[in-house]
């Protein structure tokens, strides 16, 4: 039905089909700038006499993306609701610890301590998204202090390196098939869960509309309060099995994991995956796709051995780079209020309809009989 | 047209005495509605008549503070827009309720998603959608297009469309054709058409008069927050309609005019200016002189200024300053030029409202002049002294000035920099009678110096009392130029498109019986959050409250 209706509009005003079409959206924008690092990557490698997609790269690369995938996966959704969680770093280190404590090297408490790990993680989200909908603390204040708290129980709490994971629960973090680690087994288990959880329920769709815009959703009828717990909660639940998979490739909890830089790293790798900081657009694969972008750009560089400050300033230049580019994209809601023309310029720059389409002058021109209507009527 | 008898069916919705009082300022008093099925039902008035209040108060927005609200003749308090809706009262605001990056199907039905088995039904949404589409007739939209990409014509489709999804059986809409062009109103006249025949009342806020003769049953005329008169429209006159929208008694605390001041050289003028808001415009100001930008809401007076003032600079057309041909491409270009704009909205734009009076008097002076700015600030007490500014210290934060106040400190931190042409935009909106009295002398003494200003007003009693000229915009053009002391019905008539479009308009029936269509031209494109009553209100002189 829907498919009929779409080629009908697009054969009564085929002149304003430009407009109408579906756009590469974002993600597919995403996967094509992967699909180039990717190649120019394998050149680089391979003008060195190297091969990128060589067993060990490729197990390094995958390595890369699950830990920082679970946790980035967890920050669209927190993201999408036009909120920010800073204290993902401190979950992950905690949710280790509470892992490797509570296993103590017992095999039959492994399922205990994931339990456990996930329940102290959900609870962190839980307060987060608390602090935010009912005490109304902007989300970066208040989780970046939820996250300081945390550091300073763990920093009293835990001197170094503590518990000890059993040897059978570490087979998550080293096992694998072929190239591929278990670990991405389970990271894409969670990633089709969070893509049906946000496209297919009732939750999902209502994250989007918060993050688009909280009074429209309000006014729908959206309790918006459930909404941001909610994707707080998911945002540390991820962020909670990233700790478990810390815990099962150290063999211990860490307090230390805090400074591996999951908070920042996760909001660029949503923000490359297309998703707005400002909230209500975005998806997961986008930000899967920007994880792998970024676990690309690493190993290309440890590959070729680049030094570690050139690595930081090509990863900086890249995130910029790319949101520039989306920015660019964004529709300029002034421009569709536009009366008249401006000189020289198209009245929706890019965002509609290119120069060549013959419709665009018609329709910005009020005076001019167009064929945009005749699309409506 | 066949204009429904008053009467005829049992009213659906119905106010009597409805009151509404905003910060100790009522806004509205004793007003009666009867909305009935398969009725359109044109609320109209001037700006801030207060038509957006009692809209609100129909939506469950603002809840009333006097009078009964009926539907179907059992009495009701809609608590909440949620309410309302769930009652079958819907309203289509100016500024949209969508997710520009969500589906039209996502949009209608966003809060109450189809489901199966949990899981979220998309292609019932869509097809549910779709049908509904099909079914008002609307075959250019699908439900897969994303909102954002729609054009605003399209989008205000949208809304009624999740509207009528609601089963809604009165639908209120707020100025629907103030962004759209002329051939996009042909849409939702068909749609409001379709509408009425399902036997939906609609509510119709606009301020063309054509449309309200084209489409509308009744007519219902709001003045100052008071109910005026219930009529059916086939027992009006458009030019009785306009007089009693704009008759009301003479205020007379104008200042009279020097008649030693006599305008001078031209100091301003625009040939042939427009960008994207406005176009064609031609106007000249010259020294001593107050010319008057009237014109309705939306109708590109402020885009004028910002034109002016480099804000939103003209992409077309020349400016001239005392001659000289100008580009002001930003507004410290303008400052540096000798204009000044004191802004329509000055707590967003015109004042830093926790810094102090002097603070903020100095706040051109250091941005612009920073060289010579202590010593050209020596004059800002006499400035303020001089405008009756009443403030425990210069030191006081602004945020707890009255708005008179605010409004005087902002004047003060144009007339500091010692401007050649002044751009007024809405000087006393929301300030009180003695701060307005303090606006119109000032006007007087800085055009006696020898100033141009050019004063952009919706309050038609303050143009025509203290305008030497008066243009008129309609739809982002000059609709013709008055004289000094036109009547403000031929202001009114001018601005609505009630007349033909010539110059001095004689508000004439049998001209408008005819009219051509693109009299009511395009769309005078309200600001987002265009709210006129409420606006004035807020900005009353109860500022503490607000806060």
């Amino acid at each position: 039905m829907s498919t009929a209706v779409s080629t009908a509009s697009r054969s009564t005003g085929s002149t304003t089909s430009g407009p109408r079409r579906r756009r590469l959206g974002s993600t597919g924008i995403v996967y094509l700038a992967l699909v180039g690092i990717l190649v120019v990557s394998a050149g680089l490698v391979a003008a060195q006499g190297g091969n990128f997609f060589s067993q060990g790269n490729l197990f390094y690369l995958l390595s890369q993306t699950s830990l920082l995938g679970f946790v980035a996966i967890g920050q669209t959704f927190v993201i999408l609701c036009k909120s920010l969680d800073l204290s993902v770093g401190y979950v992950v280190a905690w949710s280790s610890l509470v892992a490797a404590t509570t296993m103590a090297g017992d095999p039959s408490r492994i399922w205990l301590g994931v339990l456990a790990a996930l329940a102290v993680a959900a609870g962190v989200g839980l307060v987060n998204g608390l602090v935010i909908s009912k005490l109304r603390v902007n989300s970066f204040i208040a989780t970046l202090g939820v996250g300081l708290i945390i550091k300073g129980y763990l920093d009293t709490q835990y001197k170094g390196p503590s518990g000890e994971v059993p040897q059978a629960f570490q087979g998550f973090g080293y096992t694998r098939i072929g190239p591929v680690p278990i670990s991405v087994v389970v990271l894409a288990v969670v990633m089709v869960l969070a893509v049906v959880l946000l496209t297919r329920t009732r939750p999902g769709y209502h994250m989007f509309a918060v993050g688009g815009n909280i009074d429209v959703a309000r006014l729908s009828g959206i309790r918006t309060d459930r909404s941001i717990i909610l994707a707080h909660v998911v945002c540390s639940l991820c962020a909670g099995v990233a700790g478990l998979l810390i815990a099962a490739r150290f063999g211990t909890g860490n307090a230390l994991v805090y400074t591996y830089g999951y908070d920042l790293n996760s909001i660029a790798a949503v923000v490359l995956g297309g998703t707005l900081l400002m909230g209500g657009r975005g998806s997961i694969l986008g930000t899967v796709a920007g994880v792998l972008i970024l676990a690309s750009l690493d190993t290309v560089f440890n590959v070729l051995d680049v030094s570690p400050f050139f690595k930081d300033v090509l990863r900086g230049a890249i995130i910029i780079a790319a949101v520039a580019m989306y920015a660019r994209r964004q529709i300029d809601p002034a421009s569709s209020r536009a009366r008249f023309r401006a000189l020289g310029q198209s009245v929706r720059p890019g965002s509609r309809s290119g120069p060549a389409d013959p419709a665009a002058p018609a329709r910005e021109n009020p005076s001019a009989p167009t064929t945009g209507t005749e699309a409506t009527r | 047209m066949t204009a429904q008898p008053l009467g005829a069916s049992a009213p659906l919705l119905t106010l009597r005495g409805v009151g509404k009082v905003f910060f100790g300022n009522s806004v509205l008093r004793g007003i009666d509605l009867d909305v009935r099925p398969g009725e359109v039902h044109a609320l109209v008035g001037e700006n801030g008549a207060g038509k957006s209040t009692l809209m609100k108060i129909i939506a469950g927005v603002h809840q009333p503070d006097a009078g009964t609200m009926e539907l179907d003749g059992a009495p009701v308090t809609f608590a909440s827009p949620l309410a309302a809706q769930a009652a079958g009262v819907s309203t289509v605001f100016q500024e949209f309720n969508l997710l520009p990056e969500r589906t039209v199907a996502e949009n209608v039905y966003l809060g109450r998603e189809p489901r199966r088995f949990g899981i979220v039904d998309a292609r019932r949404m869509a097809r549910d959608t779709d049908a509904l589409l099909a079914d008002l007739g609307l075959h250019g939209l699908a439900s897969w297009m994303r909102v954002g990409s729609l054009s605003v014509a399209e989008q205000q489709v949208v809304e009624i469309v999740k509207a009528v999804s609601y089963d809604a059986r009165i639908i209120s809409m707020d100025e629907p054709t103030a962004a759209l062009a002329d051939q996009e109103v042909e849409l939702l006249y068909a749609l409001v058409h379709q509408l009425r025949a399902r036997g939906v009342a609609i509510l119709y806020v606009s301020h063309r008069l054509k449309e309200i003769f084209d489409l509308c049953d009744t007519i219902t005329v709001l003045k100052d927050g008071d109910f005026v008169l219930t009529t059916a429209t086939a027992d009006i006159t458009p030019d009785r309609l306009v007089r009693t929208m704009v008759g009301r008694e003479f205020a007379g605390y104008y200042p009279d005019k020097d008649p030693g001041t006599v305008p001078g050289a031209v100091k301003l003028a625009l040939a042939g200016a427009g960008n994207t808001q406005v176009d064609g415009i031609d106007l000249e100001v010259r020294a001593g002189e107050i010319v008057a930008l009237a014109g309705l809401q939306g109708s590109g007076r402020t885009e004028i200024a910002h034109g002016v003032f480099g804000v939103a600079p003209f992409t077309r057309g020349t400016v001239l300053l005392d001659g000289e041909p100008v580009t002001v491409s930003s507004a410290r270009e303008a400052v540096r030029l000798g204009l000044a704009l004191v802004t329509e909205d000055r707590k967003a734009e015109g004042l830093a409202l926790e810094q102090s009076i002097s603070a903020n008097a100095r706040l051109v002076l250091d941005a612009v002049t920073p060289g010579s700015s202590d010593r050209r600030a020596q004059a800002i007490p006499g400035i303020l002294s001089s405008l009756d500014l009443v403030s425990r210290s210069k030191d006081a934060e602004v945020q707890y000035l009255s708005g008179g106040n605010q409004q005087k400190v902002v004047l003060a931190k144009w007339l500091v920099t010692e401007p050649s042409v002044i751009v007024l935009d809405e000087p006393t909106r929301g300030i009180d009678v003695g701060a307005k009295r303090a606006v119109y002398d000032l006007m007087r003494t800085l055009t006696a110096r020898g100033v141009a200003i050019l004063l952009i007003s919706s309050e038609l009693p303050e143009v025509v009392a203290m305008a030497d000229r008066i243009l008129v915009m309609r739809d982002g053009r000059l609709a013709g130029e008055l004289p000094a002391g036109s009547d403000e019905e031929t202001i009114m008539a001018l601005a609505t498109g009630a007349g033909d479009g010539s110059e001095h308009v004689e508000v004439d029936l049998s001209a408008l019986a005819d009219l051509p269509r693109d009299a009511a031209l395009p769309g005078d494109a309200a600001p987002p959050g265009d709210a006129a009553a409420p606006t004035r209100s807020a900005h009353s002189d109860t500022l503490q409250e607000e806060k």
